[in-house]
C-alpha cells in the first residue's frame, strides 16, 4: 500500500468502514510509514476532540428562554 | 456505504414518530418534547453556519415554528431529525444571506482552495494535548479553527462529525451528492487536523521534519467525487 492508496482510505478507516484484509495491509502500511500513522492518529484525534468539546455552549437561562419563546409562538400559530 | 446508526435505525421505529403522531393530532406538549430534545443540536447548527449568536438564536426559533407549521408535509419514511436539520440550515443560510445584504449564500462557495488538502505537518501531538488548555481557552481554539475553514467544509464537518449524522443524511440535508460529502469531508478533517498541528504538536518535537514524502506528497492534489 501506498500513501496515496492510504489517504484515500483515511475517511473509511476512521468511520471504521473498510474490510478486514484491507484494513490488515493499512495496519503493514502504517507499522513501515511513521507520517501515515501520525496522520491517522491526529485526524482521529481532531474528531474527537470537536466532538467531545462544546465549542457554541448554550448557557442554561438562554435556552429556558429560547424554549419559551418557541413553544409560544408554536401555540400562537395553532 | 451505509454507517452505523442507519443500519441500526433500519427496521425500528424511531422514538420521535410516536411524538409526530402526536403533534400531528394537536397535542402541542409532544412538540415541547421534541424542541427539548433537539434545540442545542439546532442552536450549535446554526452557530456552525451563521458564526453569530444573535442569528443562530433567531435560526433555532425560526427554524422550530416552521417545523411545526409544516409537518404535516413531513414524510414518516425520513427521520424527523435530519428533516429539523434540513430546515435550520435553510433558515441559517437564509440569515446569511441577509447580513450581505442579499448577496447569495450557498454551501458551494469558497471550496476552490487547495490549504490543507495534503498532509504537511507530520508532527506527532502530545499524548492528550486538550489538556494543555483550560475549557475557555480550548473552546477558544477549537472555534478558531473551525471558523477558518471554507464554508461549505465546516458545514459538512458539522453535520457529519459533530453532531453524527451520516454520510447519506449529511447528502439529503445539504442537497449534495455522496462523493461530494466525501470528498468535503475528507477535506475538512484534514484541514483541521493541520490547523489543530500548531496548537497541540509535542514542544519537544525535533524541528528536522521539512518537506514531504514522495509518496504521501500531492496525494490528494486532486480531489476525486465532487
Amino acid at each position: 500500500m501506498t500513501c496515496t492508496e492510504f489517504l484515500q482510505l483515511l475517511d473509511d478507516l476512521i468511520d471504521d468502514a473498510v474490510s478486514t484484509t484491507l484494513r490488515s495491509e493499512v495496519e503493514q502500511h502504517l507499522q513501515k510509514c511513521g507520517h501515515c500513522e501520525v496522520v491517522f492518529n491526529t485526524t482521529r484525534k481532531t474528531i474527537e476532540i470537536y466532538r467531545c468539546h462544546e465549542i457554541y455552549e448554550l448557557p442554561a437561562d438562554l435556552r429556558e428562554r429560547l424554549h419559551t419563546a418557541i413553544m409560544d409562538r408554536c401555540r400562537r400559530s395553532c | 456505504m451505509s454507517t452505523i446508526q442507519s443500519i441500526a435505525g433500519q427496521n425500528e421505529q424511531h422514538p420521535d414518530v410516536a411524538l409526530v403522531e402526536r403533534v400531528k393530532a394537536g397535542d402541542v406538549s409532544a412538540y415541547d418534547e421534541l424542541v427539548r430534545k433537539y434545540e442545542r443540536q439546532i442552536f450549535r447548527i446554526a452557530q456552525h453556519i451563521t458564526q453569530n449568536r444573535e442569528d443562530a438564536e433567531d435560526v433555532m426559533q425560526d427554524a422550530f415554528l416552521k417545523a411545526y407549521e409544516k409537518l404535516d408535509q413531513f414524510q414518516g419514511n425520513a427521520k424527523f431529525y435530519t428533516w429539523l436539520v434540513r430546515i435550520a440550515v435553510n433558515e441559517s443560510l437564509m440569515r446569511l444571506r441577509k447580513r450581505r445584504t442579499g448577496k447569495m449564500v450557498s454551501i458551494d462557495e469558497d471550496l476552490k482552495t487547495e490549504e490543507g488538502s495534503v498532509p504537511r505537518d507530520f508532527a506527532d501531538w502530545a499524548p492528550n494535548p486538550e489538556q494543555n488548555y483550560n475549557q475557555s481557552e480550548l473552546a477558544g481554539i477549537l472555534r478558531k479553527t473551525i471558523q477558518g475553514l471554507p464554508h461549505g467544509f465546516r458545514v459538512v464537518f458539522a453535520l457529519r462529525d459533530v453532531e453524527g449524522l451520516s454520510t447519506e443524511e449529511t447528502a439529503e440535508t445539504l442537497g449534495l451528492s455522496v462523493p461530494a460529502v466525501k470528498s468535503r469531508l475528507l477535506r475538512a478533517r484534514l484541514q483541521l487536523r493541520e490547523r489543530l498541528s500548531r496548537y497541540f504538536k509535542r514542544k519537544t518535537a525535533p524541528t528536522a521534519q521539512h518537506g514531504a514524502p514522495s509518496g504521501i506528497d500531492g496525494a490528494l492534489a486532486q480531489p476525486k467525487g465532487n
